[in-house]
């Protein structure tokens, strides 16, 4: 008996089965519970209610939406509002970060400062509430729309939103597109044969002139031929209101804005460190090598740096993702909002539409650490 | 070796114009950038400084007295109490004010490094002080102490303890989660990571969400738990996860030799961490602890959604009353200044003390 009881691997079998009798018997506890509260106050469980009519109204919808539309449907809708907002935020987001952390370490004191300034302000203060403020400090407060601002005559920001031209193919759009896509194939194909042609022969090609040129040559010359891609529909203050062009709603704008300014905040301290990571020594290197400046930044600092920035900048595209569901405490009708909120008041399915939501999140969140592992892996530094 | 006259050191002479020209106009580009970001200052700045200080309406009573163009700061000053406490009865307040005090008194011992019994007094500190407090905030009634009920609590106040609770009830949580998803038993293993794994991949806003509409249908019907308990439970749960992450970081920067010498000298499994690893683990990640709190801090403010009076709802309903309506920048910016002070000070702290661990592994 002695024996037993101080055999590690019986008392480490004898741990695992208890942790797992514990967690099982927790669960089948909850289980219980769940079910006699759903049975006493009469809520069906299970996803048959996705099929019924929604019979509201939505503020913002990327597809087609009318209220007799289905819960299922619902949802979709507000998936894609959590997307849209998600990818704007992250474009942004990465644009300023970017500038932002590399004015960190500018030569200039001036920049150096303000971009400190910046940092510290927006990484400090909650994101509800910098979206609160967006919301219901500025655009709240902004005029009518017959005194909106007006930006070069074709943007108009107003109480209802801000009003942007909207494009509308036209008959060069095709030809355009095309030429697009064939400039992309072929400034591929170019830099393939440029790189494979300098470990030849040694003889360097200025790939990089010659692609933005193939990139905007080739459309240009397609525009020039075919006509306009598109033709500006532009918004026109018709009575009491603007018609035509895209509006962005102002908890749409909000949104993006907070989201954006608040993660370009954690972005530039990651791209800072990750400038900042690549041993000095290794700029001398290059210094003596004779590379110029520019080669210095694109063949030595920059791929250097990008391997110790990319894991921290997607788990800061993943927080965006996630702090979009914040859209949800000003009405903006994302996948929280939206399905956990409003769907949930109109059904009382709590269980399955929280467990829907959490499951996109965490589908979201386990693949994108998926790929960061692989990439990881395939990035880690390969010694001797 | 034979001596050589000495040199001086070259004088290097600091005059504002060699600064500037090095710092500022040492190019072209540089020179230029330098301009516009004057140009963006002198646009900017005169005007902002302005309304917060210069234009801004110090005192008074009523929006009447403010004068348009800059803050009005009475708005601000009408609403502190309730900013600071929420609608806990004002008779009652000096509870709170007491509780601030005891723990921060309480704790001065524990920064005096010579102090006898210190350890101990570590000790009776966190174990004797929650009770304290939450016997001064809650009162029920014992020692005469009239109940004061969490839905009266608010404001800055209750920020804290959903912070400082938060932390407190996450901290061991993670690191038992920590040394789990290290755990040499894969069914333990299983069940950390999986835990981990899911708290940290959905939104705070959906775990306060479920606590709130959950919650309830999980648990037995006759038993109904408070709501900032409810939300308190998310917290700890989602912080805990991101918690066991950090500490799961400072397990592994423990050399293996640490774990074989705890190993070779025959102490347990518990024994060796509590005795050699994590002593050593969690000094390393004081840092990143302080920056979970950070984190934890801001979130704070979600708890909004679920109805809370916390510090932020309670700025934003004086905001939306009535009688302040119009105020909300005012509102927005203080509200704001109140969370920099907090995070700025604790990030400047968390820095602070990796400077002086840095310095200590060197020696």
């Amino acid at each position: 008996m002695r024996r037993w009881l101080y055999d590690p691997k019986i008392r480490a079998l004898a741990a695992q089965i208890l942790t797992i009798l514990a967690i099982g018997l927790f669960a089948g506890w909850i289980v219980h519970n769940t079910v006699h509260n759903l049975t006493v106050r009469g809520i069906a469980s299970g996803f048959g209610f996705l099929h019924n009519p929604a019979g509201f109204g939505i503020l913002q919808t990327l597809i087609d939406y009318r209220e007799t539309d289905t819960f299922a449907r619902v949802f979709v809708i507000g998936l894609l509002n959590t997307l849209l907002v998600a990818a704007l935020g992250i474009v942004f987001a990465t644009v300023l970060g970017f500038l932002v952390g590399i004015g960190r370490l500018a030569e200039n004191a001036l920049i150096r400062g303000l971009s400190a300034l910046y940092v510290e302000t927006f990484r400090n203060v909650p994101p509800l509430l910098q979206i609160f403020f967006w919301y219901f400090a500025v655009l709240r407060a902004m005029p009518s729309p017959r005194q909106s601002h007006e930006f070069l005559g074709a943007f108009f920001l107003n109480i209802r939103g801000l009003y942007v031209p909207r494009p509308i193919p036209a008959e060069g759009f095709v030809p355009t597109l095309l030429a697009l896509g064939i400039a992309l194939v072929s400034a591929f194909a170019l830099s393939r044969w440029a790189r494979r042609r300098q470990e030849r022969t040694g003889e360097p090609f200025p790939t990089g002139r010659a692609t933005l040129l193939l990139l905007i040559g080739l459309p240009l010359a397609a525009r020039l031929i075919f006509g306009a891609p598109f033709t500006w529909e532009l918004p026109q203050l018709q009575g009491f209101n603007f018609r035509g062009g895209w509006v962005l709603l102002p908890e749409l704008v909000a949104l993006t804005l907070a989201l954006s300014l608040y993660t370009a905040a954690f972005i530039a301290e990651t791209v800072r460190s990750g400038i900042q990571s690549v041993p000095r020594g290794q700029i001398e290197a290059a210094i003596a090598l004779g590379l110029t400046p520019r080669q210095r930044l694109r063949l030595i600092v920059l791929p250097q740096a990008m391997r110790v920035i990319i894991p921290p900048l997607t788990s800061q595209y993943l927080n965006l993702t996630k702090n979009s569901s914040l859209g949800a405490a000003i009405g903006y009708p994302d996948l929280v909002g939206l399905f956990a909120g409003t769907v949930l008041n109109q059904t009382g399915q709590a269980i399955e539409t929280i467990a829907m939501t959490m499951a996109v999140y965490l589908l979201i969140s386990l693949s994108i650490s998926l790929v960061m592992n692989w990439y990881n892996r395939r990035m880690a530094l390969v010694e001797r | 070796m034979s001596s050589s006259p000495s040199l001086r050191p070259p004088v290097v002479r600091v005059d504002a114009l060699r600064w500037l020209r090095e710092n500022l106009f040492s190019g072209p580009i540089n020179t230029a950038l330098t301009l516009v970001a004057l140009y963006l200052l002198w646009r900017f700045v005169p005007p902002v400084l302005g309304w917060l200080f210069f234009d801004a309406t110090w005192q008074g009573s009523s929006r009447a007295d403010c004068h348009p163009g800059g803050a009005c700061w009475i708005f601000i000053g009408q609403r502190f109490g309730q900013f600071l406490y929420g609608f806990y009865p004002a008779e009652e307040r000096w509870r709170v004010n007491l509780a601030a005090l005891s723990i921060i008194l309480l704790a001065v011992p524990l920064f005096f490094s010579r102090l006898p019994q210190r350890r101990r007094w570590a000790i009776g500190y966190f174990l004797f002080t929650p009770v304290l407090v939450w016997w001064l905030l809650y009162g029920a009634g014992i020692l005469g102490l009239p109940t004061v009920s969490t839905d009266q609590w608010g404001g800055l106040m209750l920020t804290l303890v959903i912070a400082a609770v938060g932390i407190a009830g996450a901290l061991p949580l993670g690191i038992l989660l920590a040394l789990g998803r290290r755990s040499q038993l894969p069914a333990i293993k299983i069940v950390c990571i999986t835990f981990i794994e899911f708290w940290r991949g959905v939104p705070l806003i959906t775990v306060l969400f479920m606590s709130s509409v959950m919650l309830p249908l999980f648990l037995p019907e006759q038993m109904s738990i408070d709501k900032l308990v409810r939300a308190l439970i998310a917290v700890i749960l989602f912080e805990a996860a991101y918690l066991a992450e950090v500490v799961r970081g400072g397990l592994q920067a423990i050399p293996k030799g640490q774990y074989e010498a705890a190993h070779a000298l025959g102490l347990s499994y518990w024994q060796s961490m509590g005795l050699v690893i994590l002593p050593q683990a969690l000094r390393l990640v004081i840092p990143g602890i302080v920056n979970t709190f950070i984190a934890l801090f801001k979130d704070t403010s979600l708890v909004i959604i679920i109805g809370l009076a916390d510090f932020f709802t309670t700025v934003h309903r004086a905001t939306v009353a009535p009688e302040w309506l119009g105020f909300s920048t005012e509102g927005y910016v203080f509200a704001a200044f109140v969370y920099f002070l907090f995070c700025f000070g604790m990030s400047r702290y968390s820095i602070a003390l990796e400077k002086r661990l840095a310095r200590s592994e060197k020696r």
